[in-house]
């Protein structure tokens, strides 16, 4: 018999680093596994709170550096608010990884738009490693990152750090400013227009609230890029992560197994259907 | 094919041999005026002489004038509880020295030996067999009861008011997936079973039950019955290119008007025999040491069942009733190659407030211009 999928595998946080007042990293490394844990940029584990619930959160590492398993999330339920108070030498369940990746070989030779919201940034930054990781083989390099405020900026001081690269465009807009904040302020949609790529030769990757990517997808399309290169990660309640709970579907597909990352043609009726 | 003869008299030499060979017979048998399946010893628990009246929201035990055996059709539980329990334990941990140990459920894999099951019952299991068994991933518990499990079939000799099989090509007869395949016959004061062996497991145990091969006019008596079957279904439903009227009428506005009926209830989820969806609970004992997690059925029909943070995707009935009948007439084809209704008639029989799935595909069918909303 195969080995059983419903089983999750202990693993230790070394590391747990604060993004904002509500957001936390969890760098993990394994107990019992001899093998590092591969994942491919986009995928997703379920991370069990020993006694508490287990929850899909996607992997935030970079791909290169299995070594370590890293998550971002945000505390907002009962799971995520718990996993909130583990420290570092806590033990936690993994299953995964699982599901769809983002398109990162089929990008080579194309201009890379990635577009985030919110906490949306954190499944994209594998692929924005996986791109800075293999640089020559793609064209222009563009992040366009929304978020609510200044002081929700994931990841800020690699965002800085990155934005001082010359291959690198990072550009960052906030629902509400600050007293300081000198930059955008409105919806990532508005840093689609005036963004530096060859819509022709894109391909993108959006994550985010489902109506912000409904409506990138739009600027992204008005600007030329064409649909089958417009990429999007869904999100659905998930207990099981292996197509057996039945609660992850959308329509035909199961997010888990045949997402979470789609290309737009396969998702872009749903998005306009009402609670489907 | 080779069909034998079973005599009614040696019906029990048939269970019997079953025991002997360590199954458990899991078979109809009456309880609280419903017929159910479960653990039998003596074929004086079927439900002997009963036949059921069903319709929308009704179901009704009669006492019969002969002794058959099997007529009456399926109940409110299906097999699916056997092979996909509603309560099962997926695995204990508990807090150790520097980390947790997490032990998967070693609870035995029970040996079933099903008694009675019909052919729509046969195509929910293989469908099930599919989502469980079939996919990248295996589900080791439905496994382990699946293939330990032992199918003794009944070909319908009756079709019950809200049955539909005939129109699914789900039935009533029944034509693989079985170790044995029986067909009730009572005419002229005599009493027998037609039986057809269906697997190497089946024929191994039928050495052991007293028969003899089926005469012509006995097979063809057996063929008549189901024929008459076929011909007297309560319902159909017709399925010709369903699936993409379905998807075209996402908004129709029959979805509003069946929602005003709809008690979002999940019992038709619950009686369903291809309805696989289901809930974790992960629980802890009072010290806080061991923990477990429990799988348990669940139903698209609950708020809870679609929630994220934010809020439950289908909050509106409309959404819910339109998700669960988009799901088995529609978006089911695409996951698992073929229709997730076997055309049983559960959902309509305990409805309790009489909704009937072929009358609302029929009602979307007959909005259809073609064009979609």
């Amino acid at each position: 018999m195969t080995a059983n999928p419903m089983l999750p595998e202990p693993f230790r946080i070394r590391k747990v680093q604060k993004e904002s007042y509500d957001t936390f990293t969890l760098e993990l490394e394994p107990l019992n596994r001899p093998d590092p844990f591969l994942f491919k940029a986009g995928q997703f584990n379920m991370l069990y709170v020993f006694g508490v619930g287990e929850v899909p959160i996607s992997i935030s590492g970079d791909p290169h550096h299995p070594e370590t398993l890293i998550h971002t999330t945000r505390a907002v339920g009962t799971v995520t608010k718990a996993m909130r108070q583990l420290k570092t030498g806590d033990v936690m369940g993994i299953r995964g990884p699982y599901g769809t990746s983002w398109p990162v070989d089929r990008a080579e030779g194309y201009d890379v738009v990635i577009v985030a919201g919110g906490i949306g940034l954190a499944p994209l930054r594998p692929s924005l490693y996986h791109v800075l990781e293999h640089r020559d083989k793609y064209g222009k390099v563009v992040l366009l990152y929304g978020t609510r405020s200044p002081d929700d900026i994931l990841f800020r001081k690699e965002l800085e750090r990155w934005r001082s690269r010359f291959d690198l465009e990072i550009y960052v807009t906030v629902d509400y400013a600050n007293p300081g904040w000198r930059g955008n302020v409105g919806v990532v949609t508005n840093l689609i227009p005036k963004a530096p790529f060859d819509p022709l030769h894109t391909m993108a990757m959006i994550c985010g609230p489902e109506v912000m990517m409904r409506f990138t997808a739009i600027e992204l399309l008005k600007r030329g890029v064409e649909a089958p290169n417009i990429y999007l990660t869904m999100e659905r309640n998930m207990k099981c992560g292996i197509g057996f709970c039945g609660h992850c579907q959308l329509g035909e597909s199961f997010i888990c197994k045949d997402g979470p990352v789609f290309a737009l043609p396969e998702m872009q009726e749903r998005l306009n259907q009402w609670e489907v | 094919m080779t069909t034998f003869l079973l005599e009614r008299e040696d019906f029990p030499a048939l269970l019997k041999t079953l025991t002997d060979a360590g199954y458990q017979v899991i078979a109809p048998t009456v309880r609280e005026g419903a017929i159910v399946y479960d653990e039998i010893e003596s074929i004086a628990e079927l439900p002997i002489g009963y036949h059921d009246e069903q319709e929308a929201a009704f179901y009704r035990l009669h006492p019969t004038k002969d002794k058959a055996l099997f007529s009456y059709v399926v109940g409110p539980q299906s097999w699916k509880r056997f092979l996909h329990p509603p309560e099962v334990r997926l695995w204990q941990a508990k807090r150790v020295e520097g980390g947790m140990e997490i032990v998967p459920n070693t609870q035995a894999v029970p040996r079933y030996a099903f008694v009675g099951v019909r052919a729509c019952e046969l195509h929910a299991i293989a469908i099930q067999d599919k989502i469980f068994m079939q996919g990248e991933f295996v589900d080791p518990i439905y496994q382990a009861r699946r293939e330990a499990a032992l199918i003794v079939a009944v070909n319908c000799g009756v079709a019950g008011g809200t049955c539909f099989c005939a129109s699914m090509h789900t039935g009533p007869q029944v034509t693989s997936g079985f170790d044995l395949a029986l067909t009730e016959v009572l005419e002229d004061g005599r009493h027998y079973f037609v039986v057809e062996v269906g697997s190497d497991t089946g024929k191994e145990l039928w050495k052991d039950v007293p028969h003899r091969k089926a005469k012509p006019e006995e097979a063809a008596a057996a063929q008549h019955i189901i024929e008459h079957t076929a011909a007297h279904m309560g319902r159909e439903l017709d399925i010709d290119g369903l699936p993409e009227i379905i998807t075209r009428k996402i908004e129709s506005p029959r979805w509003e008007t069946i929602a005003q009926t709809c008690l979002a209830c999940a019992n038709c989820t619950m009686v369903c025999p291809t309805c696989f969806c289901n809930t974790i609970e992960d629980v802890t004992d009072l010290t806080g040491g061991s923990a477990e997690r429990i799988r348990k059925w669940d139903s698209c029909f609950t708020m809870d069942f679609s929630y994220i943070h934010g809020g439950s995707v289908r909050y509106s009935t409309k959404a819910r009733y339109r998700q669960w009948l988009t799901h088995k007439l529609a978006t089911w084809v695409e996951q698992f190659g073929t229709l997730g209704c076997v055309g049983c008639g559960r959902c309509i029989t305990w409805c309790p407030v009489a909704i009937d799935i072929t009358a609302e595909a029929a009602a979307i069918r007959q909005s259809d211009d073609g064009k979609g909303k």
